[in-house]
C-alpha cells in the first residue's frame, strides 16, 4: 500500500500545492455555516445589531446606561459617544467596539433590566419556573425609575452597594451564560436605538446584505480551491499514470523470455493496463477527496471546539455508529464478495465451454446437460449476488438513520444547553453541520480503508515489473562484428529454464554452416524450439558456449546479434500497421520490389495480390484479419526481407498446408543459398532434403546425419518417419533422391 | 481464440469498471422506446412487486421530505422560548421540542424502513431477472443455427450473458428507485418550499436553471475528452497486448526503441484526454456547491427579511435551507439516471436481439429408429453456399456404404468442414440432398440425427471436471467400468493411470494439466464410449508427439472399425487406405476416387501428394 504513496513523491511540490488549495477549501467549507447561524442568530435574531452599544442614544438612555458603571467604564463609555444635539453618536472604531462589548456588558445589561422590569412592571414575572435568575432582580427594579435615579444621585445607594448588586448578576451570568447576556445587551442597543429614532430595520437589511454578499464570496473561493484541487489532482493521478505505463512498457520491452515466463504475458498485460489505470482513479480520488478528509476533520473538531458547545461526544458517538455500521456490512458482505469472483468466473467458464463445444455438444446432444451445467452456476451466482446486493441494501438507509439520529441528538441535547445559556440557536445549526463533516470525513476514511489496500495489490504488482529488470544485457564491451559469415556453433551446451531442476537441453554440439540446411527434429517437449531460442539470446545458456563466426555471441552486442538473425516464430506474429509496414520490420528501407520478392518467396503474392491496396492494406491489432497461414507467410516474408545471414525457422511451416509448404520451401532455397539456415520441424517431409538433421529426444541429441543415414541409423528418426509415412512413401523419397 | 476473447473480456471489463459510469458518455440503443417497451414486458410478472417498490420509495422519500419541515418547529419553538426568556416572558417549553424530535424521529424510521423493504424487493427482482435472462441464453444457444455463432467471435456471445446482463442488472437496481426517489424528492421539496414561502421558492427555483445550465455545459465539455480517453485507452490496451505478444518478434527485429517510441506517443494523448476529462468531470461538483450556496444565500437573505416581517419563523428558514439543499441533487442524479437508462436498454437491446434470433427446427418430418442406423451415407446432386448467391460445391453426388472410410483432403482454407457441417444439418444443402440411410437427414429430427454421429475434432473440446466425466459425456449412462474399456480401447488408460488421481483427476480450465496429445486420446475414448455408427474425425497430430500420435493412430483405427468415418486427413497413410478420398479445392470438391485412381488421373490430387517429396532445387 506504501508503493501507492512512493509513486506520488515525485511530484510532491504538486502535492504541496494542492494541499494548500484544500486548507483554503476547507476552510471556506467550514465559514460558510458560520454566515448560516450569523444571518439567523445576528440578522434575524438581534435584527442585525451586533454590538450593545447602540448606534445612537438618546441623553436619558444615556444616562440610564451609565447607572451601574464604575468611574473606569464610565470613562469608556463617554469616550465612545460624542454629543450630537439631543443624541449621542457611537464613534468607536469596530475593534474598540468588540472590547467594549466584553467590559461594558455586566453595566448594561444590568441597565436593560432594570429598564425592562419597570416597562413590564405589571406583569407577572414569576409565570416561568427558569426566570430566577431575573427575578432577583426585580426587588431593586420594583422603583420607578426616577426614584431609581434619585437614589444614585442622593447617594442613598453607595458603591458599596452597586458592587454587591454587580456581583449578584455577575453569579446570574454565569448560569444564564454569556451568549444569552450578550443577547439581552443588544436588545437594549435595539430599544434604545429605536429611542433615538435609528432605522433598525435598514441596519437589519444592510447587515444581511453584507452578511450575504461574504457568503458568496467565499463560496466563490471554495468553488475556485475546489477546482484547482481538481485540476492539480487530475494532473497528478493521469502523471502517474503516464510514468507507471511507461515505466513498466519500457521494462518489459526490454525483457529476455526469462521474464517473460516469470510474469506470463497475460498477467504483464494486466499490469500494464488494469493495474495503472486503477493507481491512476485511486491516485486522483486520493489527493481530492482522501486527503481532504482528515483537514475538513480536524478544521471540524477545531470549530465545533470553539462553539463551546461542549457536544464533542455526540459527534464521537456518530462517528462511532457509522464506522460501526460500516464494518459490520463489510465484514458480513466480504466473504461473499469474494466468492462472487470465483463464481463469475466459473460461469464464465461454462458459458465459453459451452460456445467453444458447440459441435461436440450437439453431436453428443447433451443440450440439456450443458442448460443444466449453466444452470448450475447461473444460479450459485444470483444467490450470492442477492445475498450481497441486500447487505448492502442496509448501507443507505442506515447511514441515512445514523445521520438524522445524531441531528435530532444534538438538536435535544443543544436546546438543554441553550436553555442553560451556553450557546445559541444559530451556533446549534453550524454545530450539525460541523458534526456531519467530520463524519463524512470519518465515513471517507473507512470507505478509503476498503479501497487502498486493493489499489495497494495493483501498485506492488506494478512494482515489481519495474523493478525486475532483464537479466540478458549487453557486454559492457561489445565486440564488433566485421562482416558476419554466419557459422553458428553450440559447443556442450547445457541449458535449464531458470527455477527448474532439470536440463531442458544438454551437452548439444553441432555446427551449421552457410549455404547448408540444418534441422531439427523430435516430439514436442524435447527442446527444439528452446535450442532455437538461445541463438538470437532470448535466454542465456546455463555452460558450454554458442559461437557466431568463431566469437561467443555474448561477446557481442545484442542488436548487432540480432541484427545477424532472420528470427521466424513458431506463431504468425504480426503487428497492426500495413502488410508494408510489417514487412519492413527487418529493414525499414526495403524497397517495394524487395517487397514483392519476399511475398513471392513466402507464398504471400497470391493473397496479398486479391486485397484491393495490396501492400498497403492494413493489419488488425494481432494480424486477426488475416488467417493463421496468411500470417505464418507474411512472417516468413518479414525475415526475408531483413535478408539476414542467418536464417531461424521455429516451427513455422506447420501451418502450412503440405503443398504450399514445398513450394514455399523450393523457393526458399534459392533465397537462402549463401545464409545458414536452421530449422524447427514437425513433419519429416519438410526437413527431407536438410543437409544435416539433428533429431532431439529428451533434450538430448540422439541422431545426427541426412535422412538416408538416419532412416538407417537413428532408432528415434525411424519412429517418427514411420508414422507419418508409409514404408513405400520413404521408399519412393529415396527412389527420387537418387534419380 | 479462446485466449484472444480472455483478454478481450479482461480489458473489456477492466474498463468499465475502472471508469465512473455517470460520466462516461453512454452508448446509446438504436430504438430506446421498443428496448425498454420489451423490458418492461420480460419484467411483466414482477409487475405487483414493482408497484409496491414504486409506492415504497415514493413513501419513503415523502417521510424523509417531510423531515426538516417537522424538525423546523423545534428550532421554531427553541428560539421563541429563548427570545421570551430574554425579555423574561417566558421560557423555552421542553416538552413540546421534545415531541416534535420524536415525531421527527419517527418520520425518519418510517423512511428508512420503506427505503430498506423497496430495496430489498427490488434486489430480488433485478436478481431473478438477471438469472432469468442468463438461463434464456444459455438455452437459446442450443436452439441456435451454428451458421450464427461462425460469424461471431464468442467473445461476443459471452458479452451478452456478462456485461450486458451485468450493466442491466446493476442499472436496473439503482434506475428504477432512483427515478422515483429523485422525482418524489423534487415535487415533496417543492411543496414544502412552497408551504413554507412562495417567494422564497421562487428565489431558489432560480437557481434551477442555472444549475441545468452548468451541469449541460460541464458534460458537453468533458464528453469530448471521455470519448478520446476511452480511445486512446483503448489504443494504449492495443499497443501493450501486442507489443508483449510479439515481445519475442520485437526483440528479434530490434524494434525495441521504435515500440518504445510510439508508446510513449500514444501515452502521451492519453495522459492529456485522461486528465482533461478527469478534471472537467471533477468540476461538476464545486460549481453545483457553488450553485447551491448562492441560492443558499438567497433564501438566507429572503429568509432573514421575511422573518423579520414576521412572515414566517425562524425554524422555517432553516428548513427551507435544508430544502433547497436537497433540491439540486435530484437533479443531478436524474441527469446521471437518464445515462444509465441509456446503456441499460442498450445493453437489454443486445441481450433481446440475441434472444430473438432465428433458431433452428427440431422437428422429425419421418418417423425413423435412429438407433437402427446402419451408416449409409448418400450425397445426391449437393449445391451448396455459406451465402445463397456464392455456390461453392456445386452439383456433389457420392453413395458411401456402411463401415466405409472417406478422406477429406485439400489444402488449407480449401473448405474441409464444410461437409461435415452438412451432414450434421450445421447448415442446410440449397440445392439436392443427403441421404442416411435412404432419408433425407433433413426428416431426422436434428438432435436425433446429430447422435448418430460421433466426433473427434482438431480441437479437442473437454469441460472442466474429471477425467471420468469427461469420457462419460459421450454416453450418461455409461458405468465406470464401460467409460474404462472404452479408455482401453482408445489407448488412453496408460496414461490416465499414470496421472495423480487416475479417472478422478480434475482437468483444469482449458485441460492444460493434460497434454495435447493425451487429450485428444480421451476425445477419442469419449467417442469409442458413445458407439456412433457415423464417425466424424479432425486428425491433425500435429502438435503431438511422435509416441502419442502412434498411439492415437491405432486409437483411430479402433474406433474407425466397422464404422462410417469421414476423415479431415492430414496423415498421408490414411488417404490411401481411405475408400473414397474427396479432394477438395476453394471450397468445392474438385475430384473424388480412391489414392490410386486419383494418381492415375495426374490431377490436382497428384499434384499435392506429390509435392511433398519434390526436390527442392
Amino acid at each position: 500500500m506504501k508503493r501507492i504513496f512512493q509513486n506520488m513523491l515525485p511530484y510532491w511540490r504538486w502535492i504541496l500545492v494542492i494541499l494548500a488549495f484544500l486548507v483554503v477549501q476547507a476552510f471556506c467549507d467550514l465559514s460558510l455555516p458560520q454566515y448560516t447561524s450569523d444571518i439567523i442568530d445576528v440578522g434575524i435574531q438581534n435584527s442585525g445589531v451586533v454590538h450593545i452599544l447602540p448606534e445612537k442614544i438618546t441623553s436619558e438612555d444615556y444616562e440610564m446606561m451609565q447607572l451601574f458603571m464604575t468611574a473606569d467604564e464610565k470613562k469608556q463609555f463617554a469616550d465612545a459617544y460624542e454629543k450630537d444635539g439631543e443624541k449621542y453618536t457611537c464613534v468607536a472604531e469596530k475593534e474598540d467596539l468588540e472590547q467594549l462589548d466584553e467590559d461594558l456588558l455586566l453595566p448594561v445589561v444590568m441597565s436593560y433590566q432594570v429598564q425592562n422590569s419597570m416597562v413590564d412592571s405589571s406583569e407577572d414575572e414569576n409565570t416561568e419556573s427558569d426566570q430566577e435568575g431575573m427575578g432577583q432582580q426585580m426587588d431593586l427594579a420594583s422603583m420607578d425609575k426616577d426614584a431609581l435615579i434619585q437614589l444614585f444621585t442622593s447617594g442613598q445607594i453607595t458603591d458599596d452597594q452597586l458592587l454587591e448588586m454587580r456581583d449578584q448578576l455577575q453569579d446570574k451570568i454565569d448560569t444564564v451564560g454569556s451568549t444569552t447576556m450578550k443577547s439581552m445587551g443588544v436588545a437594549y442597543a435595539i430599544a434604545c436605538d429605536k429611542n433615538a429614532d435609528v432605522d433598525v430595520e435598514a441596519v437589519q437589511m444592510k447587515y444581511m446584505w453584507s452578511t450575504g454578499a461574504k457568503m458568496l464570496a467565499v463560496a466563490l473561493v471554495m468553488a475556485a480551491a475546489t477546482i484547482a484541487v481538481g485540476y492539480f489532482a487530475s494532473r497528478v493521478g493521469a502523471g502517474i499514470g503516464r510514468d507507471l505505463r511507461e515505466q513498466t512498457f519500457e521494462n518489459v520491452v526490454q525483457y529476455s523470455n526469462t521474464e517473460m515466463d516469470k510474469f506470463s504475458t497475460a498477467s504483464l498485460i494486466t499490469r500494464s493496463t488494469n493495474d495503472v489505470q486503477q493507481i491512476q482513479m485511486v491516485t486522483a480520488v486520493f489527493l481530492r477527496m482522501v486527503l481532504y478528509a482528515p483537514i475538513i476533520g480536524i478544521g471540524g473538531v477545531i470549530k465545533v471546539i470553539q462553539t463551546g458547545a461542549g457536544m464533542g461526544w455526540v459527534i464521537v458517538l456518530a462517528v462511532l455508529l457509522i464506522v460501526g455500521l460500516v464494518s459490520v456490512l463489510v465484514s458480513v458482505a466480504m466473504p461473499k464478495f469474494k466468492m462472487m469472483q470465483t463464481l463469475v468466473d466459473r460461469l464464465n467458464l461454462v458459458s465459453r465451454e459451452i460456445l467453444t463445444g458447440l459441435s461436440v455438444i450437439r453431436a453428443f446432444g447433451r443440450e440439456k446437460k450443458e442448460e443444466e451445467r449453466f444452470d448450475e452456476a447461473n444460479r450459485n451466482l444470483t444467490k450470492t449476488q442477492l445475498f450481497t446486493n441486500r447487505v448492502m441494501t442496509f448501507m443507505m438507509p442506515g447511514m441515512m438513520m445514523i445521520m438524522y439520529c445524531i441531528t435530532l441528538l444534538i438538536v435535544w441535547v443543544a436546546s438543554k444547553r441553550i436553555d442553560a445559556g451556553y450557546m445559541q440557536v444559530g451556533a446549534m445549526t453550524a454545530f450539525i453541520t460541523y458534526a456531519m463533516q467530520i463524519v463524512m470525513a470519518f465515513l471517507m476514511l473507512t470507505m478509503m480503508s476498503i479501497m487502498l489496500p486493493r489499489a495497494g495489490v495493483a501498485a506492488d504488482r506494478i512494482h515489481e515489473v519495474v523493478t525486475t529488470k532483464t537479466t540478458i544485457r549487453d557486454p559492457e564491451k561489445p565486440q564488433k562484428m566485421n562482416d558476419c559469415k554466419g557459422v553458428v556453433r553450440f559447443e556442450h551446451v547445457n541449458f535449464k529454464y531458470p527455477g527448474a531442476d532439470e536440463d531442458v537441453l544438454s551437452d548439444i554440439d553441432f555446427t551449421a554452416e552457410p549455404g547448408k540446411t540444418t534441422a531439427i527434429i523430435g516430439s514436442t517437449g524435447c527442446g527444439k524450439s528452446t535450442l532455437v531460442n538461445l541463438i538470437p539470446r532470448f535466454y542465456d545458456i546455463e555452460s558450454g558456449t554458442i559461437t557466431l563466426d568463431g566469437t561467443d555471441i555474448r561477446a557481442y552486442s545484442l542488436t548487432e546479434l540480432r541484427d545477424q538473425i532472420g528470427f521466424v516464430p513458431q506463431k504468425g506474429i504480426l503487428f497492426s500497421g500495413t502488410i508494408a509496414s510489417n514487412l519492413r520490420f527487418g529493414d525499414e528501407d526495403a524497397t517495394e520490389e524487395q517487397l514483392e520478392t519476399a511475398a513471392e518467396i513466402a507464398q504471400a503474392s497470391e493473397f496479398i495480390n486479391e486485397k484491393t491496396d495490396r501492400f498497403e492494406s492494413s493489419i488488425a491489432q494481432n494480424g486477426s484479419n488475416v488467417s493463421g497461414g496468411q500470417k505464418q507467410r507474411l512472417s516468413i516474408a518479414r525475415a526475408i526481407v531483413k535478408n539476414p545471414k542467418i536464417f531461424v525457422f521455429d516451427d513455422s511451416f506447420s501451418a502450412l498446408d503440405m503443398k504450399t509448404d514445398a513450394k514455399l520451401r523450393k523457393a526458399l532455397e534459392e533465397k537462402t543459398k549463401d545464409a545458414t539456415v536452421i530449422i524447427v520441424a514437425q513433419r519429416i517431409s519438410t526437413i527431407l532434403h536438410a543437409d544435416q538433421i539433428l533429431v532431439l529426444d529428451d533434450g538430448k541429441i540422439v541422431g545426427k546425419g541426412t535422412h538416408e543415414e538416419l532412416l538407417k541409423n537413428c532408432d528415434v528418426y525411424n519412429q517418427i518417419a514411420r508414422s507419418q509415412l508409409s514404408d513405400k512413401e520413404l521408399g519412393l523419397a529415396d527412389g527420387k533422391e537418387e534419380a | 481464440m479462446a485466449e484472444q476473447n480472455k483478454s478481450f473480456q479482461r480489458s473489456g471489463g477492466g474498463m468499465k469498471r475502472g471508469m465512473g459510469r455517470g460520466m462516461m458518455p453512454g452508448e446509446k440503443p438504436k430504438d430506446f422506446k421498443g428496448s425498454m417497451g420489451k423490458l418492461i414486458r420480460y419484467m411483466g410478472n414482477y409487475w405487483a412487486a414493482i408497484i409496491v417498490v414504486m409506492i415504497f420509495a415514493a413513501v419513503s422519500t415523502v417521510f424523509s421530505v417531510l423531515g426538516p419541515k417537522v424538525m423546523g418547529k423545534a428550532t421554531t419553538a427553541l428560539a421563541d422560548g429563548l427570545m421570551s426568556k430574554i425579555t423574561g416572558t417566558g421560557g423555552i417549553d421542553f416538552s413540546y421540542i421534545g415531541k416534535i424530535l420524536l415525531i421527527t424521529l419517527s418520520l425518519y424510521v418510517a423512511s428508512a424502513v420503506f427505503s430498506f423493504v423497496q430495496g430489498w424487493i427490488m434486489t430480488a427482482i433485478t436478481q431473478k431477472t438477471c438469472y432469468r435472462m442468463r438461463k434464456e441464453i444459455s438455452q437459446k444457444i442450443n436452439r441456435m443455427p451454428m451458421k450464427y455463432f461462425e460469424s461471431r467471435t464468442y467473445g461476443e456471445v459471452l458479452s451478452r450473458i456478462t456485461n450486458d446482463v451485468d450493466t442491466l442488472g446493476q442499472s436496473l437496481n439503482q434506475s428504477i428507485t432512483q427515478i422515483i426517489t429523485s422525482t418524489a424528492t423534487m415535487i415533496g421539496v417543492l411543496v414544502m418550499m412552497l408551504s413554507i414561502s412562495p417567494l422564497m421558492t421562487l428565489i431558489a427555483l432560480v437557481i434551477l436553471p442555472i444549475s441545468v445550465a452548468l451541469i449541460s455545459f460541464v458534460i458537453k465539455h468533458s464528453q469530448k475528452y471521455f470519448r478520446q480517453q476511452q480511445e486512446y485507452l483503448g489504443h494504449i490496451n492495443g499497443q501493450v497486448e501486442e507489443v508483449y505478444g510479439g515481445h519475442l518478434v520485437i526483440q528479434a527485429y530490434n524494434k525495441q526503441e521504435e515500440t518504445i517510441r510510439e508508446f510513449k506517443d500514444t501515452n502521451k494523448v492519453l495522459y492529456d484526454s485522461a486528465w482533461k476529462s478527469q478534471f472537467l468531470s471533477g468540476m461538476m461538483m464545486p460549481i453545483m456547491t457553488f450553485v447551491g450556496n448562492l441560492g443558499y444565500a438567497g433564501v438566507a437573505i429572503s429568509g432573514g427579511i421575511l422573518a423579520i416581517r414576521n412572515v414566517i419563523t425562524i425554524g422555517d428558514i432553516q428548513a427551507f435551507i435544508q430544502y433547497v439543499k436537497s433540491f439540486t441533487q435530484p437533479i443531478q442524479q436524474i441527469a446521471q439516471v437518464a445515462n444509465q437508462l441509456q446503456s441499460m436498454t442498450a445493453a437489454s437491446e443486445r441481450v433481446f436481439a440475441f434472444l430473438e434470433e432465428e433458431e433452428e427446427d427440431f422437428q422429425a418430418k419421418e418417423d425413423i429408429d435412429v438407433s437402427k442406423i446402419r451408416g449409409e451415407v448418400e450425397f445426391d446432386h449437393v449445391h451448396f453456399g455459406y451465402n445463397p448467391d456464392q455456390i461453392i460445391i456445386k452439383d456433389f453426388s457420392a453413395k458411401v456404404k456402411p463401415g466405409q472410410k472417406i478422406a477429406i483432403v485439400g489444402p488449407t482454407g480449401a473448405g474441409k468442414t464444410t461437409m461435415v457441417k452438412l451432414l450434421m444439418r450445421f447448415y442446410d444443402v440449397n440445392e439436392g440432398r443427403i441421404l442416411v440411410d435412404g432419408h433425407d437427414i433433413r426428416n431426422y429430427d436434428r438432435h436425433e440425427l446429430r447422435e448418430a454421429f460421433g466426433m473427434v475434432l482438431q480441437d479437442t473440446w473437454l469441460f472442466k471436471g474429471t477425467i471420468m466425466e469427461n469420457i462419460r459425456y459421450g454416453r450418461l449412462d455409461a458405468t465406470d467400468e464401460e467409460v474404462i474399456e472404452a479408455a482401453k480401447a482408445a489407448h488412453a488408460h496408460h496414461f490416465i493411470q499414470t496421472l495423480p488421481g487416475g479417472y478422478q483427476m480434475e482437468l483444469n480450465e482449458d485441460a492444460s494439466n493434460v497434454s495435447q496429445g493425451q487429450k485428444q486420446l480421451l476425445t477419442i475414448a469419449r467417442a469409442i464410449l458413445a458407439d456412433n455408427k457415423i464417425m466424424i474425425l479432425d486428425e491433425a497430430t500435429s502438435s503431438v508427439d511422435t509416441r502419442t500420435e502412434v498411439r492415437i493412430q491405432k486409437a483411430m483405427d479402433n474406433l474407425m472399425e466397422g464404422r462410417t468415418s469421414f476423415i479431415i486427413a492430414h496423415r498421408l497413410s490414411t488417404i490411401r487406405n481411405a475408400d473414397l478420398i474427396l479432394v477438395m479445392k476453394d471450397g468445392d470438391i474438385v475430384e473424388q476416387g480412391t489414392h490410386e485412381e486419383l494418381l492415375a488421373r495426374n490431377g490436382f490430387y497428384a499434384d499435392l501428394y506429390n509435392s511433398q517429396f519434390e526436390e527442392a532445387v
